[in-house]
């Protein structure tokens, strides 16, 4: 039996590199899979939270992530395509519409 | 029913202001003329009424419905019906009805037509609430809208820059004198606590009023009939208003609203006359006015403004009369002025009709054969105002000089026979220029040299009738003590004790002379000086540059006010907006302003358009939050 500390310290390190890859990368796809793997890492943390208290909420919740990541993963790609077809180009940095 | 006299004419009005875009031009003269025939026709009524009534019941009240309330402050909108209300509600309709008819003339071919009755309407109605207001509350509405009127006809050729100018005058020149009325008012509801008038005259038979007082109330009330009644000194919007159309000239300016300062003073006599003080400020403004006028009528060139003046100094009569305890006097001038002087008027709108519009009087004369209505009419105006015996003037103007004679008061009797001989020689000086002499009329206004039409005519002659007769209700007193049917008719509200002493008969016949010998002369003078020797007045003026010069230019009044007042007054405001409206109002907006755009420029520095920066910020926001939450 693996000790429930391990998965939190998988789930964090998941969602750090997560966020590192958020931070770095400069293309809008893999800024989108950073998001997933954040999302993961949230959920690895969920299950087994759940399992170590024995309770069903925590899986419960993680159907929900994953219906909400599939979701977000349709609009958001069909947003990335989108934006392709307007600026030829999927760099976060060339996105400025909002600059105040 | 006295009630509906004012209701006539403020309906028209009304119907006329809010749908008058829908009537056609007749309607619109119809309605106008009758709603006012009708008025008349209900004075007549009530006239008649009120003669039958014991002087105990007197005043007919009609309270419609509590006005204002509140606190101790009340006032109900209640109109009232005596003697004195009886003759002013008579002139205004009557007088009215007939300026009415002929602008129906006159107005034909102007544009503001339906405009122009509106206010003809509307202005009926507030003179009618002015005479009929059983409280000063409500007399002080229709004085105010009396004044409005004034403002919006004078200025009816508004796109006419002077006309907008006059306009503007008289009403701020109104305003002046109101501001001394309506703190009389707030006096006389201070001590009396209430605006009825015979509140009013209760409290003044029961001694409630100090002598002190009732001086304070009295002359801060008459400097408000300065202003509307153009006496001095604020009279110098007058003569701007003829920039207005005639009729509204021979109504509001010479009939009608001038006059609505001697109604007062005569409604208040009680107070006047406890005050004494105040009546000799009257009696002697009333003189200096009256004279002062005259002369200033002597050298104008333009028919109105010759009028205009000649109504200053007829009023200046009016508040002789007043002044000298003789309200029925003044009331009695009042009256009859009303008809003489709107026939003048009415007659120099004929002539200005006639002749395209021309004022000049240079431009004018031989008029008399082409004019073969208007020149008698006008000539009997002349002759009435001019004080020749057995017209109306003549009774009015006698009854006022006789009383001040009476009262001791030499000075102002001096000055009002020498403001006779002077009005028949100015008004003669006019019927000369104009009607008489050899014709200096322009080549292109004499093409179109035609006789008015009858809607313009018969008014003339109507009220030329009135101006022969009407002197007959108050005959003098040689002719037996009960002849002055006028003075018995208002003893009601002005008790007869206020005329005073009165003169041996055969003193009384020497006065009478006295009035007809400076007529005559004031008459032959004008003769000899325009019509004999047509060159006299060029060598005078010769003679005299000094005295002329000052005549012309109306002694320089109105550049002396222009510098006194005018001047400082528009440098004062100039100065406090170029300091304060500019740079503290406008200052502290426009900081604002400011202020509140570089706080909106630093702000927007953090919004990049990055995806980046807002998931960083959001992530130090969490950060933030979480350090927060476990240390």
């Amino acid at each position: 039996m693996i000790p429930v500390g391990w998965f939190i310290g998988l789930s964090i390190l998941l969602f750090v590199l997560g966020v590192i890859a958020f931070f770095i990368k400069r293309d809008l796809i893999t800024m989108f899979m950073a998001i997933e793997v954040m999302l993961n890492a949230a959920n690895l943390a969920f299950i087994a939270l759940a399992k170590a208290a024995g309770s069903l909420a925590g899986q419960v919740i993680v159907f929900f992530v994953i219906t909400v990541a599939a979701a977000e993963a349709a609009v958001g790609l069909a947003i990335i395509l989108l934006v392709f077809r307007q600026k030829k180009s999927i760099k976060a940095e060339d996105m400025r519409l909002m600059k105040g | 029913m006295f009630w509906l006299i004012p209701l006539f004419p403020g309906a028209s009005a009304f119907v006329l202001a809010v749908f008058g875009k829908w009537l056609s031009k007749k309607t619109v003269s119809w309605q106008a003329c009758l709603s006012v025939f009708a008025s008349f026709l209900v004075s007549l009524v009530s006239f008649f009424g009120l003669l039958k009534i014991s002087p105990e019941s007197l005043p007919v009240i009609k309270t419609l419905f509590r006005w204002i309330e509140s606190g101790s402050f009340k006032a109900d909108l209640s109109l009232q019906l005596d003697p004195l209300s009886s003759v002013m509600t008579l002139v205004v309709t009557g007088v009215g009805f007939l300026i009415h008819v002929y602008s129906v003339g006159y107005m034909a071919h102007d544009k503001g037509y339906k405009r122009y009755f509106t206010y003809l309407n509307l202005f009926t109605f507030a003179m009618l609430i002015l005479v009929m207001g059983a409280n000063l509350v409500l007399m002080f509405v229709g004085w105010e809208g009396v004044g409005l009127c004034s403002y919006l006809l004078i200025g009816f050729w508004f796109e006419k820059h002077s006309a907008a100018n006059a306009g503007k005058k008289a009403f701020i020149v109104n305003r002046i004198g109101d501001a001394a009325f309506i703190l009389g008012i707030f006096f006389i509801f201070l001590i009396v606590g209430s605006g009825d008038f015979r509140a009013i005259t209760g409290a003044i038979q029961g001694g409630a009023v100090t002598q002190g007082l009732a001086t304070l109330i009295a002359l801060l009330l008459f400097i408000g009939a300065t202003g509307k009644s153009a006496q001095i000194p604020l009279y110098i919007w007058l003569p701007d208003a003829m920039e207005g159309p005639t009729p509204v000239s021979a109504l509001i300016h010479a009939a009608t609203m001038v006059t609505a300062g001697v109604y007062m003073v005569a409604r208040m006599n009680l107070l006047f006359t406890l005050s004494g003080t105040a009546a000799q400020v009257v009696g002697v403004v009333g003189a200096l006015t009256a004279i002062f006028a005259a002369t200033m009528a002597l050298t104008q060139n333009d028919i109105k403004r010759v009028l205009a003046y000649s109504t200053i100094s007829q009023i200046g009569y009016m508040f002789i009369g007043c002044g000298v305890g003789a309200y029925a006097a003044g009331m009695f001038h009042l009256f009859t002025h009303a008809f003489f002087k709107s026939l003048l008027f009415l007659a120099a709108g004929s002539v200005m009709h006639a002749l395209s519009g021309e004022l000049d009087m240079r431009k004018m004369g031989g008029l008399r054969k082409y004019l073969p209505l208007t020149y008698p009419t006008f000539l009997i105006g002349a002759i009435a105002i001019a004080g020749v015996p057995f017209l109306s003037g003549f009774f009015s103007k006698d009854a006022i000089l006789n009383q001040a004679f009476a009262q001791g008061q030499y000075f102002i009797w001096a000055f009002g026979l020498l403001g006779a001989v002077l009005t028949a020689f100015y008004m003669f000086r006019l019927v000369f220029l104009t009607f008489f002499g050899q014709e200096r009329i322009e080549p292109h206004a004499k093409e179109h040299l035609h006789e008015s039409p009858r809607v313009m005519t018969v008014p003339l002659v109507m009220l030329a009738f009135f101006s022969i007769v009407a002197g007959y209700v108050g005959l003098p007193i040689v002719l037996g003590e009960k002849a002055n049917l006028f003075n018995r008719f208002l003893e009601p509200v002005i008790p007869p004790g206020h005329e005073g002493a009165h003169l041996s008969l055969s003193a009384e016949w020497l006065l009478i002379l006295a009035s007809i010998a400076v007529a005559l002369c004031g008459i032959y003078a004008a003769y000899v000086f325009y019509l004999k020797s047509p060159r006299t007045p060029h060598r005078i003026v010769a003679r005299f540059p000094v005295l002329y010069r000052l005549l012309y230019n109306k002694y320089y009044v109105d550049e002396i006010y222009n510098a006194a007042f005018v001047k400082p007054l528009v440098r004062g405001s100039q100065a406090v907006y170029d300091n304060f409206d500019l740079r503290v109002i406008d200052g502290t907006i426009d900081g604002t302003a400011a202020a509140t755009g570089f706080a909106g420029r630093v702000l927007s520095l953090f919004q990049s358009g990055l995806v980046k920066d807002y998931a960083l910020i959001v992530l130090l926001g969490v950060a933030v939050f979480l350090g927060y939450l476990l240390f």
